[in-house]
């Protein structure tokens, strides 16, 4: 049981590649389908669910992820007929949630919350039932992506073959929208509230810049949030930055490198 | 009922019709889909030829009438004017695999016989659109369809390109035995080798066979020899007549 090292910083590194395993594919369907404002309300409203788990004295991760798929739902019933366009509708409950989260737990003088540690994220802070709740919600969901690929691929590529082909399209969207919720309420104790939606887009993003197929996107994605995890953390330790801001500079880092790596190739390339 | 329900039949709809907000997107259709047989499904823009398509695939079901299908028919369907998001990295390969792998060696077969083998490894992207319109029609081949629907195949070809596509389509029927429907709004002009031609306008106002075009001097010089060894005229025979509504007045 000596061979994992058991202090802050290791439980922390061990924590943020339980998060990528699984927030590396889902990135990409953020990216893919344009969901990154829909993550960032999902996100927002985290702190509705942490302030109403507070209340009724359940699991942070089991609120957030509840309110997430309230506001999944509730944006599933806006359509084309309603007098607000969803991006509306995303804005005022993204904002919303956060502004009532933040008055309720204000309300909550019997406990000290600070409320910094979920907005930024406290991923030191993490202990090992944490890691195993992170590690079995990252296994369950990664499952669910491996499983259910083709038919996420089939709708990301067109939503009219899918349907006629019987790759049932609304079945899949509400299945990524449940994943989005679950690993939102994992990414909350790890980069924190405001943090999240960059450590599912970034890595992705620099992922995208070298990726032929999805899959290889998907994987590139899990190895560059890796990265950004373990650089980030040292980051952190050597400049004494606060970790979950520093993993996303990190990864921020990674993707400007590959974005002007790949810009000289092909100055390099036109010039031959 | 079963006596005309043979197992050439891929999708039998009768008397269907879907109403949306107080509107019939179609009504009293009867259409018979088999096995070889190639139907052109024409209309107007608006007169519910995509529904048509969804009902036959059984991606929507439809409020009156009744459909019958035998289970498990594989669709094949090539929607009109895909774009691909430029945020998904696919090649023509990797597209040929949506949604189950495919066998390499048939892959590579189906991708010469429309001349794209070349692009394999190229970004869907940046194929061009008669490109990009033959490799989805490629991976529709290569999950071996029953039945094929394809959607408006010939938008954005030229005369040419028409007809190299028609040929082609004839052969793959030949070839596989599948059913094929090909929805256009071009009125009067159909594939040469199409069995039925179906005319509709939320219902279907009149069906029949192709004629082949007369060696009109006129048509030659405009189209050329060749395209009419793939073209046919179709002649409506309508008794009623449409409001710019829809609505149906006897003539």
């Amino acid at each position: 049981m000596f061979l994992i090292p058991d202090d802050f910083f290791s439980r922390a590194i061990i924590a943020g590649i339980g998060f990528t395993l699984v927030a590396g594919p889902l990135g990409c369907f953020v990216i893919w389908q344009r969901l990154a404002y829909l993550g960032e309300a999902m996100a927002h409203s985290a702190l509705l669910g942490i302030a109403l788990a507070i209340v009724l004295d359940i699991n942070l991760m089991v609120g957030v992820f509840s309110i997430c798929l309230l506001i999944a739902f509730v944006l599933s019933r806006v359509n084309s007929d309603s007098f607000l366009s969803g991006d509306s509708v995303l804005g005022i409950m993204s904002h919303s949630t956060l502004a009532i989260g933040l008055v309720l737990i204000s309300f909550m003088y019997w406990i000290r919350v600070d409320v910094l540690d979920f907005l930024f994220g406290n991923i030191i802070s993490v202990t090992w039932l944490e890691i195993a709740m992170i590690y079995m919600a990252s296994a369950v969901a990664l499952g669910i992506i491996v499983f259910r690929w083709r038919a996420m691929i089939g709708l990301t590529v067109d939503e009219q073959i899918a349907a006629a082909e019987g790759l049932q399209p609304n079945q899949t969207r509400i299945l990524l929208m449940i994943l989005l919720a679950g690993t939102i309420a994992i990414a909350m104790k790890i980069v924190g509230i405001i943090l999240t939606v960059a450590l599912l887009i970034i890595p992705a993003a620099t992922a995208r810049q070298v990726a032929k197929t999805p899959e290889q996107m998907a994987t590139f994605a899990v190895a560059f949030g890796s990265a950004s995890v373990v650089g980030g953390m040292f980051m952190s330790l050597e400049f004494d930055t606060p970790p979950g801001p520093s993993i996303v500079v990190f990864a921020l880092l990674l993707f400007l490198s590959m974005a002007t790596a790949m810009l000289m190739r092909k100055r390099s390339q036109e010039r031959t | 009922m079963k006596d005309d329900f043979d197992n050439s039949v891929l999708a039998k709809l009768q008397s269907v019709g879907v109403r949306r907000n107080n509107r019939w997107l179609v009504r009293d259709i009867d259409l018979t889909m088999r096995r070889g047989e190639i139907v052109s499904l024409i209309g107007p823009n608006g007169s519910g030829k995509t529904t048509v398509t969804k009902i036959l695939a059984g991606s929507l079901q439809p409020d009156f009438g009744s459909v019958q299908r035998p289970p498990n028919i594989k669709i094949g369907y090539v929607p009109q004017s895909v774009t691909l998001d430029s945020t998904l990295p696919m090649t023509v390969q990797r597209l040929m695999d949506v949604p189950q792998p495919v066998d390499r060696s048939e892959l590579f077969e189906v991708l010469t016989e429309l001349d794209i083998q070349h692009l394999a490894n190229s970004s869907v992207q940046k194929l061009s659109g008669g490109e990009f319109q033959r490799a989805l029609l490629a991976r529709a081949l290569l999950r071996k369809p029953d039945l094929l629907i394809l959607d408006e195949p010939t938008q954005g070809l030229d005369v040419h390109g028409e007809t190299l596509l028609f040929s082609r389509i004839a052969n793959i029927r030949d070839r596989m035995n599948c059913g094929i429907l090909i929805v256009r709004h071009d009125l009067h002009l159909v594939m040469v080798q199409t069995d039925t031609v179906v005319c509709m306008n939320v219902h279907i106002c009149c069906r029949g066979t192709p004629e082949r075009v007369q060696k009109d001097e006129a048509y030659l010089n405009l189209f050329g020899a060749k395209a009419f060894e793939t073209r046919a005229l179709y002649s409506h025979l309508h008794d009623h007549d449409h409001g710019l509504d829809g609505s149906i007045r006897d003539l």
